[in-house]
């Protein structure tokens, strides 16, 4: 049986646990392509109008899949990754949303194992142990086995994002996202980049900004490449905990950044109507000025253009660039 | 100390009530009126949902008219609303205000926190005191709310239009003063007396029209520009499915909607099976009831961006086309003008009265 991964959300942060797990269970595994105008335009058009982004990338990536004549799509409801929290509410809802147009688009059918840790810690093994005897008929230690090796090359791809490499690079390369030329490197600025990984390394539906601020002499950092516990110790020095982990991991992030001076810069890119982001956003920008780091939000949606993106970029870079010249000649 | 919280409905006449009983000075922020929306707007984070932005404005002003204190409800996701407080009051303070900020987090999240929030107000009161004022405040709450729900289906009947109105601004006034239990009671009593007096057409051909949705749009009629006293002039007959004092009471039996809430959830279980946060599943399990029980309609209200609401309004077509029931989804945020507003409620009721004609017709 082929099953279909879809090339958006919470692709870039656990491919190499699925894919694993369902290739230890002796499925095959096809991925959607990268994110292109087709695929986009396709989701756009079926997506409800008021939906991020990304999500409406993630109808376009089913649509391609199914293209690709998929016996069944990979859709988990990931409630919780941990102990008191939630995802973001359009990962609880993601299956029933594909779901709801799975007749009219001719989907296959769907596979939704429900990943919920919100009451106890580890509770997904048992969830995953269930959903393989379910959907496949497996024993308890055919799945325990996947599970292994679904941990172990997750492990593999957590610890090489600490060591900075990106998605993109362990992910298939295509051209975008890729680096062409980079100015010599004392010339470079320390800049954050801050956001969802679905939204930072899909080339497509950000204009391939990872490259365009690497060519200009960014040198990025990014919430991976710090150690998930350490992000989540950071983000609790707020009056109330946040209660969606992903945006916990976000806000980790820029006070450890601000915290031990590691960038000069902050880009913020939050896809247009995300609902979390639009919250944290107000502690993001509060952070940011309390430290005196420059920050920018960018917002990217369907409509948004290269030129408006590259004039923006440039013209925080070349801020970056006078600030800290600015500082020398005071010195 | 005097403390302000943001209008919802009439969610002040169960606060003015509560804190008098607190012995807390009460400061009623003025009405929300274009100027709340407009600071609001203009503080709050450009994609913030509409609530918080009337919030801030409610904030703002209540601070203008004096108080030192705010308060704001709390709660655990995963909706954007628990984290609202945070947000709010990073806000103010940004903007340079000063002022004691309390988080009322809800009674299941933890009975000690939320008992000290209390006692914070009101420095000596025992548990056993605090249970007595919140019974008889929400007492009072629930009679308002069965007062507000009668008027909605009286509304359509009326034989002079804005009698209901009047009715019911009589009504409020009777129960905003009664205090004891026994007073509210009685004062329960006569507003509804009042509100049935009010002289009726009971041969009107109504139409009836479920509302569902994210509950500040339904609770707070200023957000949605008074959708329901308009469609309530175009002879709608109107049930909803949020409620003030259903959507705190702990056991969310929903006595004021009639259903409970888990039978609303397994009603919208082959549609959406799982909690999203919100009122999306609620939203959901009310269009199919409203199918089941016969409704010539839902409208479905939410404020731009919302997440719960959203993933409702993504599954709502196939509700639709199962249950063979016309929604129409309205949202709402700071740009939204009330003329567009009623040109489309006007529409749907037209497409309401040709559908049950040609039904009629067939038939």
């Amino acid at each position: 049986m082929r099953v279909g991964i879809p090339r958006s959300l919470l692709y870039y942060k656990y491919l190499p646990f699925w894919k694993t797990f369902l290739t230890e269970l002796g499925l095959e595994v096809e991925t959607s392509p990268l994110t292109n105008k087709k695929i986009l335009s396709a989701g756009v058009k079926v997506a409800e109008n008021e939906l991020c982004v990304p999500v409406k990338a993630f109808y376009g990536h089913c649509m391609a899949l199914r293209d690709k004549k998929v016996d069944a799509l990979f859709v988990p409801r990931v409630v919780s990754v941990e102990e008191r929290a939630y995802t973001c509410p359009k990962f609880l809802g993601l299956p029933d949303m594909i779901a709801a147009v799975a007749d009219q688009l001719e989907l296959p059918p769907l596979l939704t194992p429900k990943l919920n840790q919100r009451e106890k810690p580890g509770e997904f093994k048992f969830q995953l142990i269930n959903f393989a005897r379910d959907e496949f008929g497996l024993g308890r230690l055919d799945a325990i086995a996947a599970l292994e090796s679904a941990r172990l090359a997750q492990r593999q791809y957590d610890e090489s994002l600490v060591n900075g490499m990106k998605p993109v690079d362990m992910l298939p390369a295509s051209r975008l996202n890729q680096t062409r030329s980079r100015p010599p490197k004392e010339k470079r600025k320390r800049i954050g980049l801050l956001g969802h990984p679905y939204n930072i390394y899909d080339g497509y539906i950000n204009q391939n900004l990872v490259a365009r601020l690497e060519e200009m002499g960014a040198e990025l950092t990014v919430p991976e490449m710090t150690d998930h516990h350490v992000l989540m110790k950071e983000a609790t020095d707020v009056p109330k905990e946040l209660y969606w982990t992903y945006e916990k991991e976000i806000m980790g992030a820029i006070n450890h950044w601000t915290k031990n001076d590691m960038v000069d810069g902050v880009i913020y890119v939050l896809a247009f109507a995300c609902g979390p982001d639009s919250l944290i956003q107000v502690l993001i920008e509060h952070r940011a000025r309390m430290h005196n780091v420059p920050l920018m939000s960018l917002t990217i949606d369907e409509h948004s253009g290269e030129a408006g993106l590259i004039t923006r970029i440039e013209a925080f870079i070349d801020m970056l660039m006078r600030k800290k010249k600015s500082a020398v000649a005071v010195a | 100390m005097k403390v302000t919280a943001p209008h919802m409905g009439h969610m002040h006449y169960m606060l003015d009530d509560l804190f008098q009983r607190l012995g807390v000075e009460y400061i009623k922020p003025p009405p929300s009126t274009t100027r709340t929306l407009q600071i609001g707007a203009k503080h709050s984070p450009e994609f913030a949902c509409l609530p918080l932005k009337i919030n801030i404005g409610n904030f703002i002003e209540g601070l203008e008219a004096g108080a030192d204190t705010l308060i704001m409800a709390g709660g655990h996701g995963p909706c954007r609303f628990g984290y609202y407080g945070i947000v709010e009051e990073r806000i103010l303070r940004d903007l340079g205000y000063d002022f004691k900020f309390i988080m009322l987090e809800p009674f299941i999240d933890g009975k000690r926190a939320f008992y000290k929030t209390f006692e914070m107000l009101s420095p000596g009161l025992s548990i056993r005191g605090l249970w007595k004022i919140l019974k008889v405040s929400f007492s009072k709450g629930r009679a308002f709310d069965w007062l507000y729900k009668r008027s909605l289906q009286i509304r359509a009947y009326e034989v002079n239009r804005g009698d209901t109105g009047r009715a019911l601004k009589q009504a409020e006034e009777i129960l905003a003063l009664a205090h004891t239990a026994g007073e509210i009671e009685e004062a329960a009593a006569e507003a509804m007396r009042i509100i049935e007096a009010v002289e009726q057409d009971p041969d009107r051909r109504v139409m009836k029209i479920g509302i569902v949705g994210e509950f500040y749009l339904l609770l707070e009629p200023f957000s949605n520009f008074g959708l329901e006293e308009i469609l309530g002039h175009m002879d709608a007959y109107l049930e909803r499915s949020v409620w003030v004092t259903d959507w705190i009471a702990p056991k969310r039996d929903n006595k004021i909607y009639g259903y409970p809430k888990k039978l609303v959830e397994e009603k919208a279980a082959p549609f959406l099976n799982h909690n999203v946060g919100g009122e999306g599943r609620e939203s959901i399990g009310g269009i199919v009831m409203f199918a089941e029980r016969g409704f010539d309609g839902v409208i479905q209200l939410l404020p731009f961006g919302c997440m719960p609401e959203n993933i409702a309004t993504s599954i709502i077509p196939k509700v639709q086309q199962t249950h063979d029931i016309p929604v129409l989804t309205l949202a709402f945020d700071e740009q939204t003008g009330r003329a567009g507003m009623v040109t489309r409620v006007e529409a749907f009721t037209d497409l309401l009265a040709a559908r049950r004609k040609s039904r009629l017709a067939i038939a």
